[in-house]
C-alpha cells in the first residue's frame, strides 16, 4: 500500500487549515446542489478542493476536520472517506503526480517501457518523490483511455498513445518547466484510428476547429 | 451468420453518437447542428407512458454491463409521489479495464447525455438527475459542466425546462478513484458522502435508492442514447441486432489490434467482422490471435476458435461462457503472457476490492498471490484445481458482483489455457529440480 494512504507524520501535518475566500465561495455553490440537510454529499468535492488548495497537492488532517466541521459530520466519517478512495493523496506529492496506468488494457500496449522510462529518466521507483519535489510517480489502475494505450495522467491530463520515447520527450519538457500538449502524443485526435476516421467522416472533416474545454472555466 | 437486417456496416446515419471523435463542436450550437435538442418539449408532451412504452419497444438493454432492459427498469419507479422525491443518478463512473466509451460521450457529445436526462427524468416523475463521474475524468467532466451551464442558460434545463412545464435540475458529482462506485448502490453511498461500499439488496434503488428516495441509475450510454431513440422511434433502434440484443452500440476495442479505436456500430456484429473493418485486424494477421476479453474485464477470455464466428451481442457471448458486459473488446495476439495478463487483472480486482465482504476481501487476495505464482510456474499442478475452488468460494458469495468479476477471469483461463498453466509448473518443477 502506497505511503499515500495513510495520513502522513505528524512533523508534515499543518496545525491549521481554511478555505481561501476564493474556494469558500465554490464549498457554498457545491454544497447547494444537494438537498437540505444532505449536506455530506459535498464531502467527497470539498476534499478535492482542500488538496487542490494545499502545497503538495494533498489532504492534511487538519483539513479533514474543518470539512468536517463546515458539513456537520463526525471527523471519521471524513477520516474514512479520505482513506478510502485513491484519488486524495494523504501526504505530500511532486508537482507533477505522475501515475501510470499499468492494467492489463495498457499492459498489452507497452505500459511497462512507460514505468520504465520514467524511473530512468527521473531517477525514482514507483511511489517516490524526486528530491526537488518536482515529480512523483505511481502506478494507478485502469484510467478508463484503454483506445489510446498506454497512458499516464499527470496532474488533471491525460498523455496517451505513449512510447518511451514520447514519455521521455513530455518529462524533458516538464523538467524545463513547460507544459507539454495533453492528449494522444501519436497524432491521431482522440479514439479514431490512428489513420483517421472510417466512418463519420463528414462529421470530421467539415466541422468548426476542435475546441477543448480549458480547465479553469470548467466548474467540475 | 449475418443477423438478420443488419447491413455490412451501420450507415452514419443511423449513428447516434455523430462526434464520438471530437472534430465538432461539443456546445449547444454544435449539438444543436446534429439535431440535438430539437423537438424536446414535444417528446415530453407525449407523456410518461408514452416514453416508456417507446423505451421498451427500442429493445434497449442497459450498456452498463449488466444488459437490464431499460425501459423495463424505469417502469420499476412509483408513477405516483408518496411525498418523497424520485432520481435520476447516471452512472459515469466508468472504469471497467478496456472500457472508454462514456469518456467520448461527454467529452465530444455532452448534450445528448444532458437531454436524455432530462427526458429519462420526466419518464419516471424525477425533478433532478445527478450524474456520477469518475474523478480522473477532469476534462471530462470540464466539457459536460460547461455543456450543462449552457443548457441552464438555454432554458432547455432548469424550470419549466425546454418551455415543457416540467422543472429539471441536473448535477455533476466527481468520484475520487474507486471503481466499486460503478456499482450502482456503492455509487449511491458514495453520493451521499461515504465510503462505496455495495448495499444489500433488496430494498432495490427503485424503491430505497438515494437519500433512501426512488431512484434509478442508469449508464451513460443508455441514457444518451434515449433522444435519438425517441425522436426515430423504438422500431427504428430495434430493426438493429438479432432478437433481445437490438440497437446500435458503442464497441471500443484496445491492445492488439493494428488500429484501436471507439465505434458505434449494430448489436450482433460478428467479432472478426469488427477488429478487421474497424481496426485493421489483429497485429498480424487473424491467425496471430490469441484470445479476446470481449467485454471489459470482468467477463471471461474466447480462445481464438470461439472469436472466429462469435456474434457480438449479449446473447451469443453468453452462450459461449463470456458476455458483452460494456463491449469493451481487449485483443491479445500470440506473443501475450496471457498468464500474466489475467494475474494483472487478479491484482485489479484485489485493489479495488472494498472490503465489505469477506470471500472478496480475502478472497481476491488469494486469487492475486496464486496467480502470481502461476505466471512464474511457482506451484503445483493440483493448484489449479485448488485455485479454481477458491474462485468458486468467491464467486456468489458476496454482497455485489465484483466477487464473480474477480473469479470469471480466472475461471475462463483455467477453462482455456490450462495446458499453458501446467507447461509452466512443469517447466518450473524440472527447473528446480536440476
Amino acid at each position: 500500500m502506497s505511503h499515500l494512504r495513510r495520513p502522513a507524520p505528524q512533523e508534515l501535518q499543518p496545525t491549521s487549515f481554511a478555505f481561501t475566500p476564493e474556494n469558500l465561495e465554490k464549498a457554498n455553490k457545491i454544497i447547494a446542489k444537494y438537498p437540505e440537510g444532505r449536506q455530506q454529499s459535498a464531502v467527497m468535492p470539498l476534499l478535492d478542493l482542500a488538496q487542490r488548495q494545499t502545497e503538495g497537492n494533498w489532504v492534511p488532517t487538519v483539513a479533514m476536520d474543518y470539512i468536517a466541521d463546515m458539513l456537520e459530520m463526525p471527523a471519521i466519517r471524513v477520516y474514512e472517506v479520505a482513506t478510502f478512495y485513491t484519488m486524495y493523496n494523504l501526504a505530500p506529492v511532486g508537482k507533477n503526480f505522475i501515475q501510470v496506468c499499468t492494467t492489463t488494457p495498457c499492459w498489452l500496449r507497452g505500459s511497462a517501457d512507460v514505468v520504465d522510462t520514467c524511473k530512468k529518466e527521473l531517477g525514482i521507483g514507483v511511489g517516490e518523490t524526486t528530491e526537488d519535489g518536482q515529480f512523483t510517480m505511481i502506478e494507478v489502475e485502469c484510467l478508463g483511455a484503454c483506445v489510446n494505450a498506454p497512458m499516464m495522467q499527470i496532474n488533471d491530463d491525460y498523455y496517451e498513445d505513449l512510447t518511451a520515447e514520447s514519455t521521455k520527450a513530455i518529462l524533458d519538457a516538464l523538467k524545463k518547466g513547460e507544459k507539454p500538449k495533453a492528449g494522444p502524443q501519436s497524432g491521431r485526435k482522440g479514439c479514431e484510428p490512428i489513420d483517421g476516421p472510417k466512418v463519420l467522416k463528414a462529421f470530421c472533416g467539415c466541422g468548426a476547429a476542435p475546441q477543448d474545454a480549458d480547465a479553469s472555466k470548467g466548474d467540475a | 451468420m449475418q443477423a438478420k437486417g443488419t447491413p455490412d456496416m451501420l450507415q452514419d446515419k443511423d449513428r447516434i453518437f455523430t462526434n464520438l471523435y471530437g472534430f465538432q463542436d461539443f456546445g449547444l450550437k454544435g449539438a444543436q447542428s446534429r439535431g440535438n435538442w430539437d423537438g424536446t418539449k414535444a417528446l415530453i408532451e407525449k407523456g410518461r407512458d408514452w416514453i416508456i412504452d417507446e423505451m421498451k419497444a427500442s429493445g434497449m438493454r442497459g450498456r452498463g454491463g449488466a444488459g437490464f432492459p431499460t425501459g423495463l427498469k424505469w417502469s420499476f419507479m412509483p408513477k405516483e409521489s408518496d411525498g418523497r422525491p424520485s432520481y435520476l443518478v447516471v452512472n459515469a463512473d466508468e472504469g471497467e479495464p478496456g472500457t472508454c466509451k462514456d469518456r467520448e460521450i461527454m467529452r465530444n457529445d455532452p448534450h445528448t447525455l444532458i437531454e436524455g436526462c432530462l427526458l429519462a427524468s420526466f419518464a419516471m416523475n424525477a425533478h433532478a438527475a445527478y450524474i456520477y463521474i469518475r474523478g480522473e475524468f477532469y476534462h471530462e467532466a470540464s466539457n459536460l459542466q460547461i455543456a450543462i451551464d449552457q443548457a441552464y442558460e438555454a432554458g432547455l434545463v432548469g424550470k419549466n425546462a425546454c418551455g415543457s412545464g416540467w422543472d429539471f435540475d441536473i448535477y455533476l458529482h466527481l468520484g475520487a478513484g474507486a471503481y466499486i462506485c460503478g456499482e450502482e448502490t456503492a455509487l449511491i453511498e458514495s453520493l451521499e458522502g461515504k465510503k462505496g461500499q455495495p448495499r444489500l439488496k433488496p430494498p432495490f434503488p427503485a424503491n430505497a435508492g438515494l437519500y433512501g428516495c426512488p431512484t434509478t441509475v442508469n449508464n451513460v450510454e443508455s441514457i444518451a442514447a434515449v433522444p435519438t431513440i425517441l425522436r426515430r422511434g423504438g422500431s427504428w433502434f430495434s430493426s438493429f441486432g438479432r432478437e433481445n440484443n437490438h440497437g446500435t452500440k458503442l464497441f471500443a476495442i484496445s491492445g492488439h489490434v493494428e488500429k484501436p479505436c471507439t465505434v458505434e456500430e449494430a448489436m450482433s456484429i460478428p467479432l472478426k467482422e469488427l477488429i478487421e473493418k474497424h481496426c485493421g485486424g489483429v497485429r498480424g494477421g487473424w491467425d496471430n490471435l490469441l484470445a479476446v476479453i470481449p467485454g471489459g474485464s470482468s467477463v471471461p477470455l474466447m480462445p481464438k476458435d470461439v472469436c472466429d464466428d462469435v456474434l457480438m451481442d449479449f446473447d451469443a457471448l453468453r452462450e459461449v461462457g463470456s458476455g458483452l458486459g460494456t463491449a469493451a473488446v481487449i485483443v491479445m495476439d500470440k506473443s501475450t503472457d496471457i498468464v500474466y495478463a489475467i494475474a494483472r487483472l487478479s491484482e485489479f480486482y484485489k485493489h479495488e476490492s472494498c472490503g465489505q465482504c469477506t470471500p472478496c476481501r480475502e478472497g481476491t487476495g488469494w486469487m492475486m498471490r496464486m496467480m502470481t505464482r502461476m505466471v512464474r510456474g511457482e506451484a503445483t499442478l493440483d493448484e489449479i484445481d485448488l485455485l479454481w475452488d477458491v474462485t468458486k468460494q468467491v464467486e456468489g458469495h458476496t454482497i455485489c458482483a465484483l466477487g464473480d468479476a474477480a473469479a470469471w477471469p480466472i475461471q475462463g483461463l483455467i477453462r482455456h489455457f490450462r495446458p499453458e498453466m501446467e507447461r509452466r509448473i512443469k517447466e518450473y518443477r524440472a527447473r528446480i529440480a536440476a
